[in-house]
């Protein structure tokens, strides 16, 4: 396997480099960018990457969460228990990745399984979120496959998470821009894997080319197949195109019990299919689809400043009509 | 651990029990996913609870807290029955041959000899035939009725699958599936790891539960070999190390015993150390203990401690009990019979059975001192915080000093995992505020001390004022000359026994190991375990090259592990009687016709020929015990006993109750509550996000799990009307606390002996200092009860209540 930092990353396995490197993700590594935001000419050719998380591995400690609090120096709050082992009980804007923990009483053999996953973004090949975004260069995604958001350029629409079929961003209501995993871009880009799968004690969460990922899920899988798992598989849901953090599930074919997994994840036909203007119109639609039946959507759209809200309509507007547009005055960068 | 952690990869098969390796021991638990992983191993999870270690196992049975004896006899029954049983092993390197006299018994759950009146065992009847020769009588063909195997198969008997169900309430099925893969290890080249911790410990039979194992392991042939073992899981940093250096009432550096009244002089206390070998041409290893001993008392008092006043034996405290431990400390204190109390990196007020009787103990004292990196609810248990620490703030006289201490990264010296690896550290960073390391404070405390003594006299000066103290700076003695210290130096020159012209140390110079010490005063050595760690070669604790020829696991140059660096203890047993490896692929050892040798330290002297020296070098009998004889208080085989506490009776002796002769105090044993009012089993136990009291102080570790829960079952809430998230009250009839109700599926309720037991899961984490919410550990439950041959508390099994909290909300 090459060493070149530039190109291939190293599986979280390996021990990293430890002298400084050179960054190879940042703008020259851009290949798609929301809201006709600005991407590279000729962007960096990367290898694309993937994280697999191996739910058959996971002992849902948490260290993932801990050091991803860690890493990305966020503070969530100290909450209540409310009568699970999920803390803090959901996604925040402080907190990127969660455990989810499932009782599922096994139809088929009458065994009763604690399902746990580690949940967070999934970095699709075709991000719903970077297509529903109103905000040039707010979502970018590098040629790595990594979807990152840019926060100088996030209008804290919310739109990101209405176009999300997997339910991740989350709107801070102290900055008013969305958080994601960022599949820890700033360690990937200098040959770190994400500090999840660092932290990760038995190696339940791993991190490498995207094409490696397969080789060592299809290892698994047959592991898992051999434990009588008979539908043990990889989940890389073609309806958004792939993702670049993959699950090994013991029951690939029924991702739902895994905490609502989507079966067959899409990126909303309104998002997909709009060009230009008629973006405004699919965002309102998106958004009355969300007050109606998606909870989280519900509480994100709420969560937007009536004033943030009219910036944001601006900014649309005007990037719609081919203007300049420009970061909201006084927003702080994170 | 028999083995190392590094060593799990090698297992077929990993049975936790007694444990929840995954949640308590994550780190190490990747070589469990390891082993699952690269060699296709399965892992058994027998647990009251459904827990993380369960998610990821191939096959769990549940089982009622407090019954792990009945599982294990039942499984030993299973194996005899089913020829599932490492003959060549058994014969050759257990104690199954050798004949038992034939007084002893067994009957109505309780062996020969008990006298319920001391609630203790004449043991005279518990031990072997001995020959005119001096030696214990064998029957390899293990015909005679009274050899051990005979014995040991009319003892489990009664530990029919059917029983092992009544007792434990682990369904039938559920109990032959997981007997049938354990049989599979009793074929040579299948091996199994236990992992166990604090859910085999916490008993009033702890010590026989891990006798369990280790005898179910024995009869599989899976001691000493790579990939088996009994596997302690240290539940504390360095808890470890903590043991070996003898930091307990009772004992001296290097597991050896601090003396009682009834050994007055030298002689009378090594007359029952002569450890004299019970089979001829056996090592029995501890035959080196006076060179262990005095080699002690020459690194503790130098000159002062010579051949003519008996190496200084009168300096040592002579014990008038057999031990003081915390449990006992706290009824002394409680009696008002105790004026300080150090408390160095303990938070007893959530870690001591019964609260209130710690409070109350606390209360009678004088004064208390702390030393801890922490705030800690044990410094502050005077501090009135509503219901979660309700004392009366001026009634309470006792002084308190705080004396803030170093945490790991700010100081340097070994932590000793579980697998007895010495591992060097170096300090990373600065100690806060006015911290100090624990050794600079006790150094001066001693110092102090030895001033007073100097300046005033008192009844007996001498064993202050002669201690060796001859650090470079008597005020912070360094870790580094610590750690020589409990290697040991040559104090004149050391002569090779079979060539007393030939000098093997140098005097001044470090000793290579403790096959060095020498019982003539000429060495000395601080703990002789740790002998061979830090020598002439130099600190071997931070050598740090992680090379592991062949992937044995044994990783030989990483860092130092006692003894002598061997990584697998009772190694010797990895090959059959000509001294060849049971398993080729898990080679440890090999005897090449001169000698052993291979990737590991042999446990047996080098030139032992294999058919005549046996592998279980520190027993007399030179093999292993299935048969424990007199060593144990409560049994030389493990028998069922049911907790203090119990929702059903003792199936053998409806008047036993708990360990008959566990050491109960008048006070306590009134604080004991029945099934009638307190009708549910709790357990207690740590989660992932946690550890000990420590993190609740860290702001993410209290993100990832803010708050005190109980875990229940549907149908106990269903019961009693509890909501998933509603608050609970929980009361023992030593204690209430208030919690969040986790309405699991992953507890379910068992039927034994005819009865519907419900459990009550316990975790530990919260207190009133800290960064998470304010909360109570399980001790405001726990009886004060111990182990009854080492005292550890009955924490994992006693009875509840519990019922919605009504009224205001307390959180």
């Amino acid at each position: 396997m090459t060493t070149n930092i530039q190109d291939s990353p190293r599986t979280a396995l390996s021990n990293p480099p430890v002298q400084p490197g050179q960054s190879n993700l940042g703008q020259p590594a851009v290949r798609r960018s929301s809201a006709g935001g600005p991407v590279a000419e000729q962007p960096t050719p990367l290898t694309e990457v993937a994280k697999l998380i191996d739910v058959s591995k996971c002992i849902g400690c948490k260290a993932c969460q801990s050091a991803c609090i860690e890493w990305n120096d966020t503070h969530p709050e100290i909450e209540t228990n409310v009568g699970v082992y999920e803390n803090p009980h959901d996604l925040t804007p402080e907190m990127f990745t969660l455990m989810r923990f499932a009782e599922y009483d096994n139809p088929d053999n009458g065994n009763f399984e604690w399902l746990i996953r580690k949940d967070g973004c999934m970095h699709c090949e075709e991000p719903g979120c970077l297509k529903a975004c109103p905000a040039p260069g707010a979502i970018v995604q590098y040629t790595n496959g990594i979807v990152d958001f840019i926060h100088e350029n996030c209008i804290g629409c919310g739109y990101c998470v209405s176009g999300c079929p997997f339910d991740i961003p989350r709107i801070s209501q102290k900055t008013h821009v969305a958080y994601k995993c960022t599949l820890c871009s700033d360690r990937v880009a200098v040959g770190q894997g994400p500090a999840c799968a660092k932290a990760c004690p038995t190696h339940a969460i791993v991190f490498g080319t995207k094409e490696d990922m397969k080789i060592h899920a299809a290892a698994r899988i047959e592991d898992l197949k051999s434990r009588g798992y008979e539908n043990a598989g990889l989940y890389d849901p073609p309806g958004v195109g792939g993702t670049h953090v993959m699950y090994v599930l013991h029951h690939a074919d029924k991702p739902g019990i895994y905490n609502d997994l989507p079966e067959d994840p899409q990126i909303s036909p309104v998002v997909e299919g709009w060009k230009g203007p008629t973006k405004t119109v699919g965002l309102a639609a998106i958004g009355l689809a969300a007050v109606g039946s998606v909870v989280m959507g519900l509480f994100s759209r709420s969560a937007v400043a009536d004033e943030d809200e009219h910036q944001a309509q601006e900014m649309v507007d005007r990037a719609a009509a081919g203007l300049p547009v420009d970061p909201i005055p006084g927003r702080e960068q994170v | 651990m028999t083995n190392s952690w590094t060593d799990i990869k090698n297992t077929d098969l990993v049975i936790v029990m007694g444990g929840n390796a995954a949640e308590a021991h994550p780190c190490g638990f990747k070589w469990v996913t390891e082993a699952k992983h690269q060699r296709g191993a399965k892992l058994i999870v027998v647990d009251p609870r459904f827990t993380r270690t369960a998610s990821v196992a191939d096959y769990y049975a549940p089982i009622r807290p407090g019954s792990d004896i009945a599982f294990l006899m039942g499984l030993i029954r299973y194996m005899i029955e089913n020829d599932k049983v490492q003959w060549e092993y058994v014969k050759a390197f257990t104690n199954a041959s050798l004949i038992v006299k034939d007084e002893f018994g067994w009957a109505d759950g309780l062996f020969t000899g008990y006298d319920e009146e001391k609630r203790d065992y004449d043991k005279s009847s518990w031990d072997y035939v001995i020959g005119d020769d001096g030696f214990a009588v064998t029957d390899p063909t293990l015909q005679n009725p009274r050899c051990v195997w005979n014995l040991l198969k009319a003892h489990v008997d009664v530990y029919t699958p059917e029983m092992v169900e009544r007792i434990t309430g682990t369904p039938k099925d559920r109990f032959l599936k997981i007997a049938e893969m354990i049989g599979e290890c009793s074929s040579p080249t299948k091996t199994m790891t236990s992992m166990y911790a604090l859910g085999w410990t916490q008993h009033s039979k702890g010590a026989q539960n891990i006798r369990g194992m280790a005898m179910l392991q024995l009869i599989l042939g899976n001691i000493g070999v790579r990939g088996g073992g009994m596997n302690a899981l240290r539940g504390h940093s360095n808890i470890q190390g903590l043991t070996d250096i003898g930091l307990m009432s009772n004992l001296i550096p290097g597991y050896l015993n601090i003396p009682t009244e009834r050994e007055a002089d030298w002689a009378t206390y090594m007359t029952s150390r002569a450890f004299k070998p019970l089979r001829p041409g056996q090592t029995s290893y501890w035959q080196n203990y006076p060179k262990f001993m005095v080699s002690f008392m020459k690194s503790m008092w130098g000159d002062a401690a010579q051949k003519d006043n008996d190496w200084a034996y009168h300096y040592l405290p002579k014990l008038d009990v057999p031990s003081y431990d915390i449990l006992r400390m706290y009824e002394l204190m409680d009696e008002g019979r105790v004026n300080l109390y150090f408390c160095q990196g303990f938070n007893p007020l959530l870690a001591t059975p019964n609260r209130d009787k710690v409070t109350r103990a606390f209360s009678k004292l004088k004064l208390l001192v702390t030393m801890d990196p922490l705030e800690t609810e044990t410094a502050r248990f005077w501090e009135n915080h509503g219901a979660h620490n309700d004392v009366d703030t001026a009634a309470i006289q006792t002084e308190v000093i705080q004396l803030p201490s170093s945490c790991f990264a700010e100081d340097e010296g070994a932590l000793v995992n579980s697998g007895r690896w010495l591992q060097w550290h170096w300090k990373a960073s600065d100690m806060p505020g006015e911290a100090r390391n624990d050794v600079w404070i006790m150094a001066q405390i001693f110092l102090r001390v030895r001033e007073l003594y100097r300046t005033e006299g008192g009844a007996f000066p001498d064993p202050i004022l002669n201690l060796t103290w001859d650090y470079a700076d008597p005020n912070e003695p360094h870790p580094e000359e610590l750690a020589r210290e409990m290697n040991g130096r040559a104090l004149s020159a050391v002569y090779d026994p079979t060539d007393p012209t030939k000098v093997v140390a140098e005097p001044g110079k470090q000793l290579l190991n403790f096959s060095q010490l020498r019982d003539d005063g000429s060495t000395a050595s601080g703990c002789w375990i740790y002998s061979g760690s830090f020598n002439e070669a130099g600190n071997n604790m931070a050598r740090r090259d992680n090379a592991d020829p062949d992937d044995t696991g044994a990783y030989p140059n990483w860092t130092w592990s006692w003894p002598l660096n061997r990584r697998t203890l009772y190694n010797r047993a990895s090959c059959d009687l000509n001294g060849k490896p049971w398993d080729p692929t898990r080679k440890i050892i090999e005897w090449d016709g001169e000698k052993w040798s291979g990737y590991d330290v042999p446990d047996i002297s080098p030139t032992a020929k294999p058919g005549e020296v046996m592998p279980f070098i520190m027993n007399q009998e030179g093999v292993s015990r299935l048969f424990s004889r007199g060593l144990m208080r409560d049994g030389p085989f493990p028998t069922h006993m049911e907790p203090f506490e119990s929702p059903v009776e003792n199936v053998f002796n409806k008047r036993m109750r708990g360990n008959p002769v566990v050491r109960v105090f008048a006070k306590d044993a009134a604080d004991l509550g029945t099934s009638d009012e307190f009708p549910f089993v709790a357990t207690s136990y740590r989660l992932t996000e946690h550890f000990h009291y420590w993190t609740k102080h860290n702001v993410v570790n209290a993100a990832l799990q803010p708050e005190f829960f109980v875990e229940i079952s549907e149908e106990l809430a269903a019961e009693r009307g509890i909501e998933r998230g509603g608050r609970v009250r929980v009361w023992s009839k030593r204690g209430e606390v208030w919690a969040v109700a986790l309405v699991t599926k992953r507890i379910k309720p068992m039927i034994c002996d005819g009865k519907t037991v419900h459990v009550v899961g316990i975790p530990l984490h919260w207190g009133f200092v800290g960064a998470a919410r304010k909360g109570w550990g399980p001790n405001s439950l726990t009886p004060v009860l111990g182990d009854a041959n080492v005292e550890t508390p009955e924490f994992k099994a006693f009875l509840v209540n519990i019922e919605p909290a009504v009224g205001e909300a307390v959180s």
